[in-house]
């Protein structure tokens, strides 16, 4: 079984928002943004825009019929700025012409008047001044104030954590037709069909049946076509309500880049109290998460930054803060890992911190204090099925870790230009919505009479093989072949009030409820096929094995009762069709025992965990400050795979975007403009191919299982990003062994930082002009 | 200058195509918008992503005899006027339709591995790579194997896979592909290609039909050759003046920098002057074409007696598809501080040739950069030529190069080295650094007080010293200015370590292993010990 879409993909042939044929009169659009950061609009002048050649209309807050506001928690962000300009990019009007071109130039004609003001780019300096969405968040477990006593070695440091752009292939965009009646259908790159209509019907004034939403696939979303494609296809909505022709919006990628939020950077404080053994005791974290200018999805990504806090690793005694700290920089928002990439980072810089200090390795600390069974995590919920041992001790032993230890020692000892690093990784990731009523999914399924299968669920196909696990699931549930089934667009009219595809639960939700709705025609059809094919000759099913017994669908055949029927499977539902059997069912999922009583800071969030353990080597150049990822490999947890090249794919993309936010990905804002630098893909840099690892071993844990799963699947979406933390701590290993020195936990670990660190005694002297002849004196030396 | 729309006769996949077009148009916005051929993505506009790359063919040499060559292009910076006479290939015209109910049965042996690796997830920026995996297997001189599949997917990102599957895949494909041997003919390799599925039938005409368009164009006189055309801007002027045409040679940076105006004005693409390309020996100097691109450089055996490890260096610049079109002419006039090809360049105190209409002379290449895009040129003045000096065959030449992302990116700093010792003393010394100046910059007071010294330790670190001097780095996205201080000097040691380790090891400027020597030197401690 391969991914549903990877034929057409090949051939050029799956279809985007734009790709699809444009209808007739089909308009394009362009967005007028904010030019400052932080300022008052004073007047804003169009008419020349509107008097440009192409163009049909240019639309401003004025423009909008219904409620001037897109924010997905907290109203706080308007779609098109009326007066408040609280960053650069933030959209004012937008420029509907005859083609993009025409749009684009007509732009250029706005005039704006803008009273600027103070720009904070700083989360600390923004929590500061009060600057707080939402109110701060705090869990707690044990009873840190006393356990500090209790502890041979406290630490105590600080992290800067940077943000990440998504990079989605396709950037954002979004199609919408007028159709009769005021109504609109809406195509875009979304996460979250529901979150688009919910806010088009907002803006436009209208219920929520006016709106379709229709989605066929994401060229990339990785959690930043969550919340903010909504925008988008508002915007495109907007434009066909007032010109009544379709409307196109296709985002340029450096207007994506410059207009959308991206992984929240954060900063943090930490303290971490050990006995001499390793044993972890007590641990307290402040993080300042940088939210950007509204609170898009800030305070649930706070949420799971605070859950993911102590990562995989047990702790009695535990406090943790978080604030969402307002700036002036796009909001911020959903990305793969959603704040527990920023949780994992804290407390493995400060295992980092505490191994150094009590001189012990970073390993050992780590596998020490690994979660077991009936552990309790800071938000209340216990360990069940923990595999967090298990992973890494399969991990240890498969990869041979005391060899790789031996061999980059031996490396480090001989060379004195080139570093080697090694670093082991352990994840413990939580699977569910943290807001737990968004644990829900709906899934409609019909069978044709000739036997095919039609799914609907509100599932999204992003690349991350959805598609290809409902079908799976289906073609199992039903007993048919995968070929048989077609997994529809996703689309508002036919599953209404659908979560995002999000928070790694895509599977477990949808493909749960396409299981029920496949129970549920099947046991009709079963009925059916007893009482039609029941013959005097069968054995009483007393005799029969019990898996054997009663009516069975196996390999597009009928059986009853162990026996081999005439009706295949096309037969059983033309029967079922004659005999005026329903062959579609709508079946609704909700994820059972999930709670969380977020004023304790206490719950069950989670359906389960994923446990997993990676081991990163690299070798660093310490003449030029760059380095290589020498190999990456992987014991990770999946339960049993649905699709195993499709559940293969998300661990290695995973890893690689983890191992590029370590690195190279590198998001420069000007702090007194709030301009984001690097604004291109020539100046903000992602994984290639040179990049990653030759050596790349990913494997799964044998005879795993996951009652909650549909067939024992796990999620498997977000965790393995976090695998890529690794790389930090294998580089300052390796930069340890050129200089011991106190690095900082300052990510991303980019060349320049680097080079700039491991010289950092001595910069000065290294680059000051010459003082006097070389023949008397080494006139650098320090 | 507004565009005038101009004819341009080329081959579309199987089709004929004579279109009425602005000459500065994108092939990429041709492709989707004009012809709906919507495999081709857009992902960046930049060259960055590969996602828009075809395969563009072209007869080499005499349009009546030469061989067909093809290479993968982003469309994304190329206008349309290059495609003149040209064969353009898409994700469609290597593609067959789906025809039955299995949907790999008539897939090419390209797309199939994709599929059977699990290579493909969103799918955005797959045809791009189909392409140029493709355009792998069509390089017949050059062994399948892992550096083989890494080059044809060094200028493609994808943001799904992590890359394991899609090597994977590059391995079967070189597996799957047919071994004709080094002395097939074109017509033999592209049989077996198409004979294998790899090509479609049609592929085996089209030099029939490229020379038949070119014989057309001949007598109808369209195509105006031999002529140095005069042009008032650069390649890359930013000011452009009313009533000449803007200068595309190439493009590669033009497009990033103006890509929305140049459909809409007058532009001069200089790949219809086939006398500005070549690669040739005269005199002892090797004379390049302003044309030549950086994959033919990178290529041309001639090359290598002036850099030996040209390939090597051309690894760490651009990317397949951007090499093909980046022009060695194209990236001197651009003028930009961190060029690659102007540094290396300098260090090996290239000349150019500067001509308008028939008058040309020779100018440095260490005088013409001004100041910041500021170029010692004459109005009118087009650079048609690069000439290299006679080497010394003991000169050794290197590049070093130090950015964010160790392949298809832009250096923080870049340098070139060019050095001959004689007697133990350094008797040439060329030295050149990117990014640190407003100019590509010659450290030219830094040579002159390394020549006739010993190459040892304490010239080294006065080398350093001075060149601290002659540069005045400034801080930016790419990197803060005492980072680029520092890139300066450590780029430098690794010159002199690099070309002559037998002499200076490279170890004498990095501290002691700590097992020998636990905790005590620091980094670069041996800086306290005498050479």
């Amino acid at each position: 079984m391969h991914h549903l879409d990877a034929a057409a993909h090949t051939r050029g042939a799956s279809h985007y928002v734009d790709d699809v044929p444009p209808p007739s009169g089909l308009l394009h659009a362009a967005v007028f943004t904010s030019p400052v950061a932080h300022g008052e609009l004073e007047s804003l002048d169009v008419d020349a825009a509107r008097r440009a050649p192409g163009v049909v209309a240019v639309l401003t807050a004025d423009d909008i019929p219904g409620e001037n506001q897109i924010g997905p928690i907290i109203p706080d962000e308007e779609l098109l700025a009326s007066r408040h300009l609280h960053f650069r990019g933030q959209s004012i009007a937008l420029v509907v012409a005859e083609s993009p071109e025409a749009a684009r130039a007509a732009r250029e004609h706005i005039r704006v008047e803008i009273t600027e003001k103070p720009v904070i780019t700083n989360p600390r300096e923004a929590f500061e001044a009060g600057e707080i969405i939402g109110e701060p968040h705090t869990l707690e477990l044990g009873d840190v104030d006393t356990a500090w006593d209790t502890c041979d070695v406290v630490v105590e440091g600080s992290c800067d954590i940077g943000g990440q752009e998504h990079v989605y292939l396709e950037t954002q965009r979004a199609r919408a037709v007028p159709l009769e009646d005021r109504q609109l259908r809406v195509h875009t790159s979304t996460q979250s069909p529901y979150a688009g209509q919910r806010t088009i019907a907002r803006v436009l004034g209208v219920p929520l049946h006016a709106i379709e939403i229709d989605v066929k696939r994401l060229g990339g979303g990785f959690g930043g076509k969550e919340d903010q494609a909504t925008p988008w296809a508002c915007l495109a909505a907007l434009g066909a309500w007032h010109t009544g022709r379709p409307v196109e919006l296709v985002l340029r990628r450096e207007e994506d880049l410059h207009m959308t939020g991206k992984r929240h950077p954060y900063l943090a404080d930490f303290k971490l109290g050990l006995l001499e053994t390793g044993e972890l005791v007590a641990f307290e974290a402040k993080y300042y998460q940088n939210s950007g200018a509204a609170a898009d999805l800030s305070l649930p990504v706070l949420d799971r930054t605070l859950f993911h806090g102590t990562n995989a690793y047990r702790i009695p005694n535990v406090r943790l803060f978080g604030a969402c700290c307002r700036t002036h920089l796009p909001p911020n928002t959903a990305f793969r890992g959603f704040g527990g990439p920023q949780g994992m980072f804290v407390i493995e810089s400060a295992l980092a911190q505490a191994a150094e200090t009590l001189g012990m390795s970073r390993e050992a600390i780590q596998r020490r204090n690994l979660l077991v069974d009936d552990d309790t995590l800071p938000y209340g919920q216990r360990i069940i099925e923990g595999r967090a041992e298990r992973t890494w001790d399969e991990a240890e032993a498969l990869f041979d870790l005391p060899a790789a230890r031996r061999r980059v020692e031996a490396f480090n000892a001989e060379h004195r230009g080139q570093k080697k690093g090694l670093a082991m990784m352990p994840i413990c990731f939580g699977i569910s919505f943290t807001a737990t009523f968004m644990n829900q999914a709906g899934a409609l399924v019909h069978v044709y009479t000739d036997g095919s299968v039609s799914v609907s669920t509100g599932a999204i196909e992003m690349g991350q093989g959805i598609s290809t696990n409902i079908a799976v699931i289906v073609s199992r549930a039903f007993g048919i072949r995968p070929e048989r089934i077609k997994v529809e667009s996703t689309n508002t009219t036919r599953i209404a009030n659908m979560s995002a595809s999000a928070a790694s639960s895509t599977t477990l939700l949808n493909g749960n409820a396409a299981l029920m709705a496949v129970r549920t025609i099947r046991e009709r059809l079963e009925a059916l096929a007893a009482g039609r094919l029941a013959t005097d000759d069968d054995p009483a099913p007393e005799s029969v094995p019990e898996e054997e017994r009663g009516v069975k669908i196996v390999d597009e055949w009928v059986w009853l009762n162990g026996r081999r029927t005439e009706w295949d499977w096309e037969r059983l539902v033309r029967e079922a069709y004659l005999s005026r059997i329903a062959l579609s069912a709508h079946e609704h999922f909700a994820t059972p025992n999930l709670w969380f009583d977020a004023d304790e800071g206490k719950g069950r969030p989670f359906a389960y965990h994923v446990f997993g353990t990676a081991a990163i080597e690299v070798t660093l150049d310490a003449l030029r400050g760059t380095y290589s990822v020498d190999s990456a490999k992987v014991m990770h947890d999946l339960g049993r795979p649905l699709v195993e090249s499709v559940d293969l794919g998300q661990v290695e993309g995973g890893l690689a975007q983890g191992l590029g936010w370590m690195t190279m990905e590198d998001l420069r804002y000007d702090d007194a403009s709030g301009r984001l630098l690097s604004g291109a893909l020539a100046t903000y840099k992602v994984p290639d191919v040179m990049f990653m690892p030759r050596d790349l071993d990913v494997r799964f844990l044998e005879g795993a299982g996951n009652p909650l799963g549909p067939f024992h699947s796990k999620a498997v979406g977000e965790p393995p990003l976090m695998y890529g933390i690794g790389v930090f701590f294998a580089l300052r290993e390796a930069m340890k062994a050129f200089r011991a020195a106190e690095y900082p936990f300052a990510a991303p670990l980019t060349p320049e930082r680097v080079l700039t660190q491991l010289y950092g005694d001595r910069l000065d002297a290294l680059i000051a002009p010459r003082t006097a002849e070389p023949a008397t004196e080494v006139a650098t030396a320090p | 200058m507004d565009a005038q729309p101009t004819t341009i006769h080329f081959l579309l996949n199987d089709r004929d195509e004579r279109v009425e077009a602005p000459a500065g148009l994108l092939v990429l916005d041709f492709l989707r918008q004009q012809k709906r051929l919507v495999g081709t993505k857009e992902g960046c506009r930049e060259g960055d992503c590969g996602a828009c790359t075809v395969l563009v063919g072209e007869l080499q040499g005499d349009p009546g005899s030469g061989r067909l060559q093809y290479r993968p292009m982003t469309s994304c910076l190329m206008p349309c006027a290059e495609l003149a006479g040209k064969h353009l290939v898409t994700i469609e015209g290597l593609s067959r339709p789906s025809e039955s109910a299995d949907p790999l049965a008539t897939l090419t042996p390209v797309q199939r591995a994709i599929v059977e690796h699990g290579a493909t997830q969103c799918g955005f920026c797959t045809p791009g790579i189909v392409v140029s995996l493709t355009a792998m297997v069509l390089e017949t001189g050059r062994p399948p194997g892992p550096d083989a599949v890494e080059r044809a997917l060094s200028g493609h990102l994808c943001r799904c896979t992590g890359y394991r599957s899609l090597r994977a895949s590059g391995a079967a494909i070189g597996e799957a592909t047919p071994n004709v041997g080094s002395s097939a003919t074109d017509d033999e390799a592209w049989g077996a290609l198409v004979e294998a599925g790899f090509l479609p039938h049609w592929w085996l005409d089209s030099v029939q039909r490229l020379r038949e368009m070119a014989a057309e164009h001949h007598r109808s006189g369209a195509e105006v050759a031999g002529e140095i055309p005069s042009a008032e801007t650069s390649a890359t002027d930013v000011s452009i003046t009313e009533d000449l045409p803007t200068v595309i040679a190439g493009g590669t940076d033009l497009y990033v920098q103006r890509g929305e105006d140049l459909p809409r004005v007058a532009v001069d693409v200089l790949d219809r002057h086939p006398e500005m390309r070549g690669i040739r020996v005269q005199g002892g100097c090797l004379h390049l074409g302003a044309l030549t691109t950086f994959e033919e450089l990178a290529e041309h055996p001639k090359v290598r007696p002036w850099i030996p490890r040209i390939e090597e260096h051309m690894h760490l610049v651009a990317s397949w598809q951007v090499r093909t079109r980046a022009t060695l002419g194209g990236n001197l006039m651009n003028a930009s501080p961190i060029g690659d090809m102007t540094i290396l360049c300098l260090a090996l105190d290239a000349e150019v040739v500067l001509c308008r209409g028939e008058a040309c002379r020779r100018q440095p290449l260490r005088t013409f950069y001004r100041g910041y895009k500021d170029l010692d040129r004459a109005p009118g003045e087009l650079l048609t030529e690069i000439v290299l000096p006679n080497l010394d065959p003991e000169t050794r030449v290197h590049f070093e190069k130090v950015s964010k992302r160790t392949c298809l990116d832009i250096a923080t700093v870049n340098s070139a080295s060019c050095l001959r010792l004689e007697d133990g003393l350094i008797a040439d010394a060329g030295l050149a650094v990117g990014g640190v100046a407003p100019v590509p910059l010659r450290l030219e007071e830094t040579a002159a007080e390394v020549r006739g010294k010993p190459l040892d330790r304490a010239t080294v670190d006065w080398a350093c010293a001075v060149a601290q001097e002659e540069i005045s780095p400034i801080s930016d996205v790419r990197g803060s200015a005492q980072y680029k201080r520092l890139l300066v000097r450590q780029q430098l040691i690794a010159h002199f370590t690099t070309l002559y380790p037998e002499i200076l090891p490279v170890d004498d400027f990095l501290p002691t292993p700590s097992a020998q020597d636990p905790g005590v030197d620091p980094p670069g401690g041996a800086h306290h010990a005498s050479p």
